[in-house]
């Protein structure tokens, strides 16, 4: 195996967004110009807040965009901490991308369902700008975002901007505060709302496991064929290479087989309480 | 235009339903509109009536004096808003609103239970239809209340 995999390079912080009280977007690019990057709609890369540690964060950004790397971290612990602290010149360690992606390409010519709740839908940012920027290759689409509270919802200018390509975008908070006007409920309730109908559409699910498990019932209990419900897993990561053996889970390393994962694969551990 | 049992025929949560049934109950049912902020109903109100949502959406909220109103769940197309028509002590618990322009079949509820009393099969199929809705509506509540986002 190459130590290439596992060394770091410096990347620099060019920007940093704040989406709500504990989420921070990162745009970075390389410290030198020596290394090409390219990754997939779904894949991750291992971030290095040096002298603290490194956490395993999902791409938010457009993988077609080349020269930066977009990540959405929510501050949960120590090194999540440090990397959401990070400034504009500040620099960080990142290596990867790593891991399973989205088969967004390979749903050409069929209606889509992205499903998303809370942090969720930074992995699946990137779905969506696969679908912006190839809309005639799909049929009809519909983003459903579930957050806990209105102001903790992610992307929320770019959410209503992705309508005016013909896509579906709905968000429903679990709890309503003053002047949020739109659903109020678990983001399962949204398909039933959505226009795209299940049977015969593929899904690409991400959020608290808990969600995806009832997300993946209602779907399949609508018709979805189980092969077309994609989810992406989240578990501690510690090499990103499938050496480790800390994120396993079953007979499946995230890192390595997944994040991402057809449901059918992930849906026998998923019920097992010791996992 | 369609009459109320063709509408309800068309609808999911009648699916499967015999023809003569939907008939039947649509014989208990009326298109209304209700205009954004309109209520449906009232907390308290004696319950009557149940709403089948065809277009819009409806919000159930709680009040308390001097605090802002707790909305807690919205029902959109499709969707069924009330059942205390069904159980004694017959009171709406919650208030219902339009939050923007709604298009409903409003249904009598006397008119149905007074036609389920009289042909248990139908009221079979009915009550079946209404559990089905409250174990929906008991699980999404669950999940609501377990503050899934919080333990990411």
């Amino acid at each position: 195996m190459s130590t290439e995999l596992l060394m770091p390079q410096p990347w620099v912080v060019q920007k940093t967004e704040r989406e709500n009280e504990d989420v921070v977007t990162l745009t970075l690019a390389p410290e030198s110009s020596d290394h090409g990057f390219s990754f997939l709609p779904g894949q991750f890369n291992m971030l290095y807040a040096f002298g603290v540690g490194e956490s395993a964060i999902s791409i938010s950004g457009d993988a077609t965009t080349n020269g930066s790397m977009v990540h959405t971290i929510r501050d949960v612990g120590a090194v999540t901490h440090a990397l959401s602290a990070a400034h504009v010149g500040d620099v960080i360690g990142i290596r990867g991308p790593y891991g399973s992606e989205w088969p967004i390409a390979s749903h050409t010519g069929r209606d889509i369902l992205v499903v998303a709740g809370g942090i969720g839908l930074a992995p699946l940012r990137p779905v969506v700008y696969h679908i912006i920027e190839n809309r005639h290759k799909y049929k009809d689409v519909a983003v459903l975002y579930g957050s806990r509270e209105p102001k903790d919802l992610l992307f929320r200018a770019e959410l209503e901007s992705w309508k005016d390509h013909n896509i579906q975008v709905e968000a429903t908070v679990d709890n309503a505060t003053p002047g949020w006007t739109r659903h109020i409920g678990v983001v399962t309730t949204l398909i039933r709302r959505a226009k795209v109908e299940p049977r015969g559409a593929a899904a690409f699910v991400c959020g608290p496991e808990i969600m995806m498990r009832f997300t993946a019932s209602e779907l399949t209990g609508r018709g979805m064929n189980p092969d077309d419900v994609f989810i992406s897993m989240e578990r501690n990561m510690k090499c990103a290479v499938g050496l480790c053996g800390r994120c396993q889970l079953g007979p499946e390393f995230i890192c390595k087989d997944g994040p991402v994962f057809p449901w059918p694969r992930m849906s026998p551990v998923m019920t097992i309480r010791e996992l | 235009m369609k009459d109320i049992g063709h509408i309800i025929s068309e609808h999911a949560f009648f699916s499967d339903l015999p023809e003569r049934y939907c008939k039947l109950i649509g014989g208990c049912g009326k298109a209304e509109v209700f205009e954004p902020g309109q209520f449906l109903f009232k907390t308290g109100n004696k319950a009557t009536q149940f709403f089948l949502v065809r277009h819009g959406q409806v919000a159930l909220e709680l009040h308390a004096p001097g605090k802002d109103v707790f909305r807690f769940q919205t029902i959109g197309h499709g969707g069924i808003v009330g059942w205390s028509w069904l159980f004694p002590p017959f009171t709406y618990m919650f208030d219902a609103r339009a939050i923007e322009q709604t298009r409903v079949v409003t249904f009598d509820g006397l008119c149905l239970r007074g036609k389920c009393e009289e042909d248990h099969e139908l009221g079979y199929r009915v009550i079946k239809r209404f559990a089905n809705v409250m174990s929906r509506r008991l699980v999404e509540t669950r999940l609501q209340l377990i503050d899934v986002y919080g333990r990411e």
